[in-house]
């Protein structure tokens, strides 16, 4: 029952999620919305190795774009069936981001933001420049729907809204076991103090490449469902603004908190998106909040209310104290 | 051979310029341990100003320069004071994070004061001259002359001033500065200031042979980045050198390997250093 109640918010946030299309006619909000679940699974990858483990991935995007190619590619041109596709897109991405990982984590701090920008930027570049395999500039166009699975068909907004959701939940599922697991608080180690983490006994290496790891999972899997549901890809979302727009979602959200990612994500996305004039000049705004952000609310919105509402409760009990302890003066 | 002589001084321009950035760089990680993400912003700004002065005010070449080294040199110690100071105590991470807000917001804002063309800027050295059998702009040679007064300014300025001698004490050893009555905030704004004046130069140099655009200075910081891994993080020779190494190497890789390809000369070469080096070239030899 104590779970069922502290896990109350979320599970209202889910509700309105699963009926927000009932109550819509217009399928304009629900793409937007649903990109923004997509978004939200890559931004818990840039959450988990960022937030938790403290190590700034600043190559997310290129992961992201890795997936969406991976699954373009070979459902365009190589005409492999849907979902194998996208099963075989994943473990490209995380074979790429393993070998990746292995190499970027032997550096440290600002030399592996440095790291991971600069490949960041040459995936970009290859991107960019191997016109006969990724359709360079013009990039790749035609990419199908997610098929059909059994009667359950994805040709309609909503049915790509409801899948999409899925993997979100799934998504969020997953990192709330594994954050509370002794695995999470093991990354939370590392990120206090990597030297403290190796002194009682972590292979810190061998923890942060796993976290790197799962993070390049999870951009991977964004990117393939992003390819699918927008159907078509340019090299532009292997671009660093991307990697920077993700970082700003999960900042706004709460950086290493659960539910973080989807806050932010949802929050700034609907916003920038019913503000259309704001498209091009959103960071103007975003830009000065995210350095108010990391100045006086590090831990973003989640955060910020997860710490009123530790103060309430503790100011709460204080107060019991206090009025049990004159009670029994006065008796 | 003028092939190769011509790509030879197109790499010393080039690496002139990557030079002025990466000091600016340097500087400020020596000082404060920040990598400064956006320095490049500054570049840019830098390059704006002085299009913008000269071309809403009419001034000349050399004064919009000035008045770039001023504005920019201000906009990176406000920076200092109003957001790496605050942040002097968070963890490293934030410090990145807030880079990254301020080269956002200067972008964008940039981009909405004077839109998102790419902008010629006029300069009084645009005529050619020839020697050794290569043709090349008074502009370029400019850049080189230009890039090695400031560096031996700028060495005078460290070495036989107090206020530089300040930097580089810091920069040393905090605690022994401070120890030495050493103000830090002083010390930390003036090494901003710094750091955004050589940003200013080298885009000004820079822009007459590029072009002007919100997102010019994305490629220049990166490759700076490089160029300081390189040379050892905070060491003002080793951003020196590896400005002009990585100029070369470019120039001379676009005529005799690929063209498209040659931005990834830096990356790639970054990527090759820190996988077996994974503490940078020269590591513990820089200014720490």
């Amino acid at each position: 029952m104590q779970g069922l109640k502290k896990m109350r918010m979320p599970l209202i946030f889910l509700l309105v999620a699963l009926l927000f299309p009932l109550f819509t006619d217009n399928q304009y909000y629900i793409y937007v919305v649903t990109l923004a679940f997509i978004y939200a699974i890559a931004v818990y990858g840039m959450n988990l190795v960022g937030g938790y483990t403290g190590q700034l991935s600043l190559a997310h995007a290129g992961f992201f774009a890795i997936g969406a190619y991976a699954l373009g590619l070979l459902t365009v041109d190589a005409n492999v069936p849907y979902w194998l596709a996208f099963v075989l897109a994943l473990v490209i991405t995380t074979v790429i981001g393993t070998l990746v990982g292995l190499i970027a984590l032997r550096t440290k701090e600002h030399f592996f933001a440095i790291y991971t920008l600069c490949v960041g930027y040459i995936i970009y570049l290859i991107i960019y420049e191997w016109d006969a395999l990724t359709g360079g500039v013009r990039g790749l166009i035609g990419i199908e729907s997610p098929a059909a699975i059994g009667p359950i068909t994805f040709d309609t907004g909503i049915s790509n809204y409801y899948l999409i959701l899925v993997f979100l939940v799934l998504t969020v599922i997953f990192m709330k076991f594994l954050t509370e697991s002794i695995v999470g608080r093991t990354y939370v180690a590392i990120r206090n103090s990597e030297e403290l983490a190796q002194t009682i006994g972590i292979n810190t290496m061998k923890q942060k490449l796993i976290s790197f790891v799962i993070s390049t999972f999870l951009a991977g899997l964004a990117g393939a469902l992003y390819a699918s549901f927008v159907r078509f890809i340019g090299p532009d979302i292997s671009y660093t603004m991307m990697t920077f727009d993700f970082l700003m979602y999960a900042i706004v959200g709460g950086f290493g908190t659960l539910f973080g990612p989807v806050v932010g994500t949802l929050l700034i996305v609907i916003l920038t998106q019913s503000l259309q004039f704001m498209e091009d000049f959103r960071m103007i705004i975003f830009g000065p909040l995210l350095v108010l952000l990391v100045i006086f609310y590090p831990r973003g919105i989640v955060g910020g209310y997860q710490m009123w509402k530790m103060k309430r409760a503790y100011k709460k009990k204080q107060r019991s104290v206090d009025q049990g302890s004159t009670y029994e003066g006065g008796d | 051979m003028d092939v190769l002589l011509q790509q030879l001084f197109n790499g010393l321009t080039v690496g002139s310029v990557y030079s002025l950035v990466a000091l600016g760089l340097t500087l400020v990680y020596g000082i404060l341990h920040i990598p400064n993400f956006a320095h490049g912003a500054l570049y840019m700004v830098g390059g704006y100003i002085t299009l913008m002065s000269m071309a809403l005010m009419g001034v000349p070449y050399f004064i919009g320069i000035a008045i770039s080294i001023v504005v920019v040199g201000s906009l990176a110690m406000l920076m200092e004071r109003l957001v790496f100071n605050p942040l002097r105590h968070a963890p490293p991470i934030h410090d990145k994070i807030a880079a990254i807000g301020i080269l956002l917001f200067l972008e964008t804002l940039v981009q909405l004061v004077w839109g998102a063309d790419y902008r010629a800027m006029p300069t009084p050295f645009a005529d050619t001259v020839s020697f050794l059998g290569i043709t090349v702009t008074w502009q370029r040679i400019m850049i080189i002359v230009a890039a090695v007064v400031v560096m031996v300014l700028l060495q005078l300025f460290l070495k036989k001033t107090m206020v530089g001698a300040a930097i580089v004490a810091m920069s040393q050893n905090r605690e022994g500065a401070f120890l030495v009555g050493i103000n830090a905030n002083k010390v930390a704004m003036l090494t901003f200031f710094v750091s955004g004046a050589l940003a200013a130069i080298a885009a000004s140099i820079a822009s007459p042979i590029n072009l002007v655009y919100p997102g010019m200075g994305h490629l220049v910081i990166l490759k700076a980045f490089v160029i300081i891994i390189i040379g050892g993080m905070g060491s003002v020779p080793g951003a020196i050198i590896g400005g002009y190494i990585l100029g070369l190497t470019e120039s001379l890789g676009a005529t005799f390997i690929s063209a498209a390809y040659s931005d990834l000369i830096a990356f790639v070469l970054l990527v090759v250093i820190l996988t077996m080096k994974p503490q940078g070239l020269f590591a513990q030899k820089g200014a720490h």
